[in-house]
This record gives C-alpha cells, sequence and structure tokens, in this order.
C-alpha cells in the first residue's frame, strides 16, 4: 500500500520533471532547463550517497571526491580529442568506482567519527592533486571543448535533448536502485545497518557488502560527474572540495536519508533554495543552516517523510 | 575415542588487568547440553564470545567439529555450524520479525550479490523463515515489526534467528534474561525440544532452567572453571556451594 503510494508520487515527480521543458518553453525562461537539469544531476549524486548513507549507515564526507573523477573522466579525453559518451561515461563509472575499492577498503575498517574522516581526508586529498596538476587546468580548471557524443539524434549540445538525458538516467537509476534495495544485497545493507554485530553472527560477513554498495555508489557518483562537467562544460577541481560532499549530504538528509524519492527532492530544494535566496542575499547559506536544523529536529524523514505516505521508508 | 564436538584449551582473555577468561579448558560432546553457571562478572559472556568469534583470545585453541577455528571471524565459525543468542537481545528492530529470521535463512544459502529479485518473493528464504518461526511459537507474529515484540517474543526470536542457520552447536547467553515466569516457561519448554537435537552450551543464571535443561555443567568463577559435573554433583559439590549456589539454593 504506502509501497504502491511512493511508487505513483515518483512517478508524478518524474513526469513533473518531464513536463519542464515544456513549461520553460511556454514561460521563455530557458533558464529553468539548465536548473532542474543541474538539479537532477546532483539528485543522481544524492542517490548514490544516499544507498550508502541512509540504507548502508556508512557517513561518507567524500561523496564529491567521485564526482570530480566523473568530471576529469570527461575533460581529460576530451582534451585529447576523444568526445564518446561511450568512452567517457564508462570511464568515469569504471574510475571512481576504482577510486571508491581503495578508499572503501582502508576507510570501512574504521567507524563512527574516523570513517567520516578518512572518506573526508581521501576527498581532499584527491582534491589538492587536481589543484597540482597544470595540464589538467590546475586550481583554474579548464573549459570543456564540446559536450559528450552520444551518437545519433542524441545531441547533448541541444539543451532539451541533454535534459532528457539526465532524466531518463534519474529514471534508470531509481528503477534499478529501488529493485537493489529490495533484493538480497539492498537487504544486507540496510541489516547491516540495523545491526551489524548481529549480521556477523548470523553468518554475513559484512565488509564484502559494504564494500560493493561503497563502490556503487562510488560509480554512480562518478557518472553525475561526467553529467555535471557536461552541465557546465566545465573542469574544476573544486567539484572535490569538502564543501561539495558537505552540499550532497546536506540534499541527502534535508531530503530524506534511506529513501530514493528524498534526495531527489532534497537535491531540488538545496538547489531551488540556493537559487532563490542567493537571489536576494550572498548569504544564503544563512537562511539554509537553520532550515536544516529544523529539519533534523523536527522531521527526522526530512521533506519526503512530511509528505503524506511518505513517512514510512522504502523497506 | 572421538573428539568432542567442541574443545576448548587454555583459553585466556585479558582486558588491562582484569583476566576475564583464565586458562579454561571446557569438552562438550556432540548432541549434549552443557550449562556454564556462575556469579556476574565470571566471565561468562566473555567466554561465549570468543566460542562464537566475537571476541578473539589472548592464548588458547578452540577446535569445532574437528577443526581449529581459533583463529576464524565469527561469519565462518557460524557457516560451520556454530551459531549464538545474545544476552542482550539483539534482533533488527526496524523489520519484521519474519524479515528478521529470513536473512538468518539468506546467510546460509549462497551469495547475497543478488540485485534484482525482491528478497521477500523468495519462498526459498521465506518458507524455512516461517517454518522456524513457528517453531519457537512466533508463527502468528511473523508481521509484526521486531522492536514493538514483546520482550519474551524478542528472546524466542533471538533463538529463531540462531536456529535459522542450522546450526549443529548453539551458544545460548542467558536466554531467560529479563523474563516473567509465564514467558520463561515457555523458553524452558522449547528449549527442552532442542536438547539433543542440537548440541547446546548453555550460560544461565536461573537455576531452574540449569537444572531443568543441562546434562553437564560447569562453574566457572574469576575466569576459571573451578568444577565440572552432573548436576546433582554440581548441586552437592561444597566448593561450588560456597563460591556460587550457597544464596541461590537457600534464598
Amino acid at each position: 500500500m504506502a509501497r504502491r503510494r511512493r511508487a505513483l508520487a515518483m512517478l508524478a515527480a518524474l513526469a513533473a520533471l518531464a513536463a519542464i521543458p515544456l513549461v520553460a518553453g511556454l514561460v521563455n525562461q530557458p533558464f529553468y532547463l539548465d536548473l532542474f537539469r543541474r538539479i537532477m544531476i546532483f539528485a543522481i549524486a544524492a542517490v548514490s550517497l544516499d544507498i550508502i548513507l541512509g540504507y548502508g549507515g556508512m557517513v561518507s564526507f567524500g561523496h564529491a571526491a567521485y564526482l570530480g573523477i566523473g568530471a576529469y573522466a570527461v575533460a581529460i579525453p576530451a582534451l585529447h580529442g576523444v568526445h564518446s559518451a561511450w568512452v567517457q561515461w564508462p570511464l568515469a563509472m569504471a574510475l571512481s568506482g576504482l577510486a571508491a575499492l581503495a578508499i572503501g577498503a582502508i576507510s570501512l575498517r574504521t567507524s563512527g567519527v574516523y570513517f567520516i574522516m578518512i572518506t573526508l581526508a581521501f576527498a581532499q586529498m584527491l582534491y589538492y592533486v587536481g589543484i597540482s596538476i597544470e595540464p589538467w587546468g590546475g586550481d583554474d580548471g579548464m573549459r570543456l571543448a564540446r559536450r559528450s557524443q552520444l551518437g545519433g539524434p542524441l545531441d547533448l549540445g541541444d539543451p532539451h535533448v541533454f535534459y532528457y538525458v539526465v532524466l531518463a538516467i534519474l529514471a534508470v537509476l531509481l528503477l534499478v536502485g529501488d529493485r537493489v534495495i529490495q533484493a538480497r544485497f539492498g537487504t544486507v545493507i540496510r541489516a547491516v545497518k540495523s545491526n551489524e554485530p548481529r549480521m556477523r553472527a548470523i553468518g554475513f560477513s559484512t565488509l564484502r557488502y559494504k564494500l560493493a554498495a561503497f563502490v556503487l555508489a562510488g560509480a554512480v557518483g562518478g557518472l553525475a560527474g561526467a553529467l555535471l562537467a557536461n552541465q557546465t562544460e566545465y573542469l574544476t577541481p573544486s567539484y572535490m572540495h569538502w564543501t561539495r560532499s558537505g552540499d550532497i549530504m546536506v540534499m541527502v538528509i534535508l531530503g530524506g536519508m534511506g529513501t530514493l524519492a528524498g534526495p531527489v527532492l532534497g537535491a531540488a530544494a538545496f538547489l531551488l533554495l540556493e537559487n532563490v535566496l542567493s537571489a536576494w542575499t550572498v548569504h544564503w547559506q544563512a537562511i539554509l543552516g537553520p532550515l536544516l536544523v529544523l529539519v533534523v529536529l523536527y522531521a527526522r524523514g526530512g521533506l519526503w517523510g512530511l509528505l503524506p505516505g511518505g513517512a514510512s521508508r522504502d523497506d | 575415542m572421538t573428539e568432542p564436538l567442541l574443545q576448548v584449551r587454555g583459553l585466556r582473555k585479558r582486558f588491562g588487568g582484569l583476566v576475564a577468561t583464565d586458562g579454561v579448558d571446557l569438552d562438550v560432546a556432540a548432541g549434549e547440553t552443557v550449562a556454564v553457571i556462575g556469579p556476574n562478572g565470571a566471565g561468562k559472556t566473555t567466554l561465549i564470545a570468543q566460542l562464537s568469534g566475537d571476541l578473539a583470545p589472548d592464548a588458547g585453541r578452540i577446535r569445532f567439529a574437528g577443526a581449529d577455528v581459533t583463529a576464524l571471524p565469527a561469519p565462518a565459525r557460524s557457516r560451520l555450524g556454530l551459531a549464538r543468542s545474545f544476552q542482550i537481545t539483539s534482533i533488527f528492530r526496524e523489520f519484521s520479525a519474519l524479515d528478521n529470521v529470513a536473512l538468518a535463512v539468506q546467510a546460509h544459502a549462497g551469495h547475497s550479490f543478488r540485485f534484482w529479485r525482491p528478497a521477500r518473493a523468495e519462498a526459498a528464504l521465506r518458507e524455512p523463515a516461517r517454518t522456524v518461526l513457528e517453531q519457537v511459537g512466533l508463527g502468528a507474529r511473523g508481521d509484526v515489526p521486531a522492536g514493538t515484540l514483546a520482550h519474551g517474543e524478542q528472546r524466542q526470536l533471538e533463538i529463531a534467528m540462531a536456529l535459522a542457520t542450522r546450526p549443529t552447536l548453539l551458544l545460548l547467553d542467558e536466554p531467560v534474561a529479563g523474563m516473567g515466569l509465564d514467558e520463561s516457561a515457555r523458553m524452558v519448554q522449547l528449549l527442552r525440544t532442542l536438547r539433543g537435537r542440537h548440541t547446546i552450551v548453555l550460560v544461565e543464571h536461573d537455576m531452574d532452567v540449569v537444572f531443568a535443561l543441562a546434562d553437564r555443567i560447569s562453574v566457572m568463577v574469576d575466569g576459571r572453571v573451578i568444577a565440572t559435573g552432573a548436576p546433582e554433583a554440581i548441586r552437592m559439590n561444597p566448593e561450588v556451594r560456597r563460591a556460587y549456589l550457597g544464596e541461590e539454593v537457600s534464598a
């Protein structure tokens, strides 16, 4: 019942997103197309973080690292004349998944505050590596000569085509994510969050499952990074800065941890607020901060939990 | 003579200045129910934790089913057929009772790198879980979130999760802890049905429970086993009475 309501709400949200380009066209505000594409890209990143953070209880504070690796995986091949998305995007996922494997293999041996700090440290390390490599733009970053080439009619240079490609990726992620969460694998991840000693006692070697989830989340985060580089047509190491990791985490918490729709809602709320508030004041985060505190104090399920039918989690 | 199912030799565990396990030897034959009793702080739970693999001993060997398992972590021991229940109820509170048991089945039904088919739709996980829930008397409570079950029911669920791993050896850490008389009687009834079918190491405070179930009793004091024997012999042992049973028997 609740599950069906959630599925309907998700479909409605996707339908609304699909209608955005039409609305933007009608009111002659192409800017909305750009904004909502950005929202969806960060939604992909936030959903990937929520798989480990919300479902798995692994508080990774370095998720922006994968965003950055994904962006580099687009920009560096492009610099050498390789523009095919079929090369760049799988490369983005493979490299960020590999990075997550290395980072996870080390950091998952710790827990609590240590885990948070180690994931943060790895991401900052990659950030400083990015800053120091001059041929790849160094601190300033570099322009992307052209967007990834999907071939055929799918020209990402067309803002509408790009928009719907991102929407399709988000929709597939939500669909696949829902299956994974309900399948054996997701059940293990959620149960590890609930009670890891018990999981080990009944016979699960929990580390390998946590690591696999960490790698999956990293790979999807890398895909979001590849899309982000296309969105901005620019590469900058600041995609990996720890404040960016914080932003993604805020999106997850604001929208609702341990749900798939929550992070999407959180990304939308965060970026819309940023957009509206920053028009008034450069200190827009002074308004976002207290808002986040209120959500954490009074709405544990996040914005998604406040919606009718959203209160129960996707288990 | 055949080797006992569980064989512990010279087990030692120290926490800073406290020697929690001080050279424990223990043999448990297949099919036997052995109770470990002793006053608070005697090191019973620490012993169980080392047998289950949750704690690594500082010295000594643990052999189980003919293999040295001293260095094996808890999940590997579970897969060899060793299951434990916890003194402080340890369940998946947000999951339904049936989900809890199904997870224990899942742990022993191949790997869980399966990403598509809903686990709740796998009859191979749900059916055995339902059978075990029936067995412990929770058949009608399968859909209830485990965290909202009554205390006694949560203790039954503990046992169900251990049983669902199809263990040969059950390590039960105070299964009737915190239970009322009725609940306790029902738990003893349940444990009685498990005797003989499983080999059991039982840590328990309640002497009525111990004498109702145990084939043999080992008495622990200050990390050491001071006596081992049949229930009647233990009841009569003057050293045991002085160290432990005295006040309980007169009470």
